[in-house]
């Protein structure tokens, strides 16, 4: 499953996070990795980008970039 | 006596408080420019504390020092380069575990670094206890706690500091961060390896740059290429060997998986220093983000805001620039009255003192707008704006911050160039400035509303409204354009963190207003006053006119023949005689005006330029006024007045009734609107954008291209709408 279809309110385990080159690293760096939980808090009145909760900080994805990133045990 | 001088850098995530450290250690003794080469802000401060001169400079704010933006090369080529004596790595102890990732890279480094956990009240608040001891032990690093914006343990964080730098610390090996055995057996080998062939040629350490090399980082390969000399070949071969092994065993690129080897690192130190209490609080900023970024009240919020701003910078600010303008008035006419009448009292009146007042005029703007910016960025709110707005601002290919400077250009450009700052990627950042000035600001309104007036009648409002309209398409078609050639790629990710809310500190907002506008006094103002010297000297010159009539006696004449009728008139009839004698002595004087501003080097320039405007529509006259709109756009509307002889009358019905019999036709009058709101953008803008982009050649090509798009638009209306009504 993608973390785009995730939905509001859900928790996921990131499995796999694809994409190449910066964009790739700079999520990683961000600490939004392989097997870290991710919480989906709300999607932009325009519906992107989302707002996550990773390692107890507040972040901000573009839809495409979470369109990349592969994730489980969704709760 | 002579004091030791220490050098401390600032290092830390955005939002760690860094800058409210740096205000507190060096208050108001800073220095703002830029890094070299690039628009990045440098803030630097000195200070004399405990018996030494420390010089400590604000790194800007990143998340890692992997040179993938500007701001990490600059941070990272600071630390490796110019060798500060300490670099403190400012956390935000609210996030260690992000933030703590950052400070192993610092680690790696083998750089004399020093901790500050700041705003340990946050995080204690949060619920977090962090165990201070355990981590300086772990990571071998002094680590103090600090409150940023309580100024609490400012004087320990420099002590220390300072103890630090003067400390023969030799640098540990162990207590860094631990990779895999792979890439551990990988990283041993190719250090000894350079070890023994740069012979000490490459001035980082070894380790480091074995790491570097791994990950395939192309500054320090290239760092390698240019210092290790003929051994550099080998070493890269080298490198990659070790490369392609670890690529082939983890089925990734080595520096992803030292990425999450470096967490993993980090979360084992999390789980010995960090114990979170379960008594789960409120938390104050998610309930905040429940309103200002709720589907619905979101927007209308944010426009809110947004509205607020502007009225603040532009109607509130119109006060103060009232008052400037009576002072240089007041100034200029007290001037007036003690100077001898000669060209050197017309240079200092209408030259310097009218191009001084042009400067200062914008000052009350730029000091709300940015005041305003900066409550924005210091409460949080700044990156909220950036989430609503970004899927819009995406569309032209830039970042959701950009839409304030792009919002603001509607009141005045300067001010909403310089608000261009807060955009981290400079690709976006100059698209933003290139686009900006097709926002019509608020002086070209009066030129819409004496054409559109004048040709329009009732329809008016709709053409002033479709003017700016077309100003919103054509910077998206720009910023379009642009975005898949000039400044093609390198669509900044929007991996961006949303902060918690702060309440912004009184101080930091008037250091942040305080060192906008010194930047536009300093670096914009000589600037616009030399282009306000030479746009007068150009109107001013030649001075001696050979008039095609001798005005100045034929006015002596009328006002004679007047006056000797007034005499001998009736009572009755000697005011209107003297009315009479008045408007025909204002149109001679007129005509005067409008003669000199045709035969200045100005009106001769327009002249010539006259049959580049002919296809659009716009002759000799309309020509000098656009060009002395050049020094600001509301200029054009006294020049046309003095141009087309409209009487001197405060309303703009004159100027209308005069365009109205000079020929022009409304196609020509919407060319002409069309025109100005494209063409080449003020001289404080010009200014504004050399200073924002740091290179003449934007400068330039601004310039150039909004010119040409301004013409070749105005060519189709005018030539397309001739066509039509054939």
């Amino acid at each position: 499953m993608l973390l785009s279809n995730i939905k509001e309110n859900q928790t996921a385990r990131i499995v796999h996070i694809g994409g190449n080159g910066a964009l790739r690293r700079r999520i990683l760096e961000m600490g939004i990795l392989k097997g870290s939980e991710i919480y989906v808090e709300k999607y932009a009145p325009l519906k992107d980008p989302i707002e996550l909760i990773v390692k107890g900080y507040h972040v901000s994805l573009r839809v495409k970039e979470a369109a990349q990133i592969t994730v489980d045990n969704v709760k | 006596m002579h004091q030791k001088r220490l050098s401390i850098a600032l290092a830390g995530n955005p939002n760690s408080g860094k800058t409210t450290i740096f205000n507190n250690m060096t208050g108001t003794r800073q220095k703002v420019g830029n890094w070299p080469g690039v628009t990045v802000e440098k803030k630097e401060g000195n200070v004399k504390k405990f018996g030494y001169d420390l010089k400590i400079i604000d790194l800007p704010g990143t998340y890692s020092l992997t040179p993938f933006t500007i701001e990490e090369i600059i941070a990272r080529d600071f630390v490796l380069e110019e060798r500060p004596d300490v670099v403190i790595d400012i956390i935000d102890a609210s996030n260690l575990e992000r933030s703590l990732y950052l400070a192993t890279q610092f680690r790696e480094i083998d750089c004399k670094v020093l901790f500050a956990l700041n705003m340990a009240d946050v995080s204690r608040s949060r619920g977090f206890k962090i165990d201070g001891k355990k981590l300086s032990e772990l990571l071998d690093v002094p680590v103090v706690f600090t409150v940023g914006n309580k100024n609490q343990g400012m004087d320990t964080l420099l002590e220390k500091a300072i103890e630090l730098a003067e400390s023969s610390y030799e640098i540990p090996q162990k207590r860094r961060v631990k990779y895999s055995k792979d890439i551990e057996n990988s990283i041993s080998s190719l250090k000894s390896f350079l070890e023994n062939w740069t012979e000490g040629s490459i001035p980082y350490s070894n380790r480091w740059t074995a790491i570097k090399l791994l990950e395939d980082d192309k500054i320090v390969k290239k760092r390698v290429l240019n210092k290790a000399g003929e051994n550099s070949r080998e070493i890269l071969q080298q490198a990659q060997i070790h490369r392609d092994f670890l690529v082939d065993r983890f089925d990734d690129d080595p520096e992803i998986v030292m990425t999450g080897e470096r967490y993993g690192f980090i979360a084992g130190i999390i789980k010995e220093v960090l114990t979170t209490s379960t008594k789960q609080r409120i938390d104050i900023s998610r309930n905040i983000d429940l309103l200002l970024t709720n589907r619905f009240l979101g927007f209308p919020i944010f426009i809110f805001f947004i509205w607020a701003m502007f009225q603040l910078t532009f109607s509130l600010g119109a006060y103060p620039m009232e008052w400037i303008d009576m002072g240089v008035n007041f100034v200029s006419k007290s001037l007036a009255h003690v100077l001898p009448n000669n060209l050197f009292k017309d240079f200092l009146l209408d030259g310097v003192i009218a191009g001084v007042g042009s400067v200062a005029i914008f000052l009350p703007n730029i000091l709300i707008l940015f005041f305003c910016i900066a409550i924005f960025e210091d409460t949080g709110y700044m990156s909220r704006a950036a989430f609503l707005m970004d899927k819009i601002m995406h569309l032209i290919g830039l970042h959701g911050k950009s839409f304030i400077p792009m919002l603001m250009g509607f009141g005045c450009n300067v001010p909403a160039i310089m608000a261009s700052r807060t955009l981290e990627s400079e690709k976006d950042r100059t698209l933003t400035i290139l686009i900006t000035p097709f926002m019509s600001c608020s002086a070209k309104l009066p030129v819409y509303i004496v054409l559109a007036g004048a040709f329009f009648g009732a329809r008016a409002g709709t053409v002033i409204f479709g003017i700016y309209l077309a100003g919103i398409i054509l910077s998206i078609v720009t910023g379009r354009l642009f975005r898949s050639t000039l400044l093609r790629g390198a669509d900044a990710p929007f991996v961006m963190e949303l902060p918690p809310y702060r309440a912004p500190m009184i101080k930091s907002l008037l250091i942040h207003m305080w060192d906008r506008s010194k930047i536009f006094l300093k670096k914009m103002g000589g600037v616009i006053l030399a282009g306000s010297v030479v746009v007068w000297i150009l109107s001013a010159f030649p001075h001696n006119i050979s008039y095609s009539l001798d005005y100045n006696s034929e006015i002596a004449k009328i006002k004679a023949s007047y006056n000797a009728e007034i005499e001998t008139a009736h009572k009755s009839d000697k005011k209107l005689l003297a009315k009479k004698r008045d408007g025909d002595v204002a149109e001679l004087i007129k005509l005067k005006k409008a003669e000199k501003a045709e035969n200045s080097f100005m009106g001769r320039i327009g002249k010539v330029l006259a049959p580049v405007f002919a296809p659009i529509g716009i002759d000799w006259r309309g020509s000098i006024a656009l060009l002395t709109g050049f020094v600001a756009k509301e200029i054009v509307v006294s020049t046309m007045g003095i141009l087309y002889a409209a009487d001197e009358t405060d309303d703009s019905a004159a100027l209308k009734n005069a365009l109205l019999s000079s020929g022009m036709t409304p196609l020509g009058a919407l060319a002409m609107m069309v025109f100005v709101l494209l063409y080449m953008p003020c001289l404080a803008t010009v200014a504004a954008i050399r200073r924002e982009t740091g290179s003449f050649k934007w400068m330039i090509f601004s310039v150039v291209y909004s010119t040409s798009l301004a013409w070749s638009v105005a060519f189709c209306i005018y030539q397309g709408g001739t066509i039509l009504a054939a």
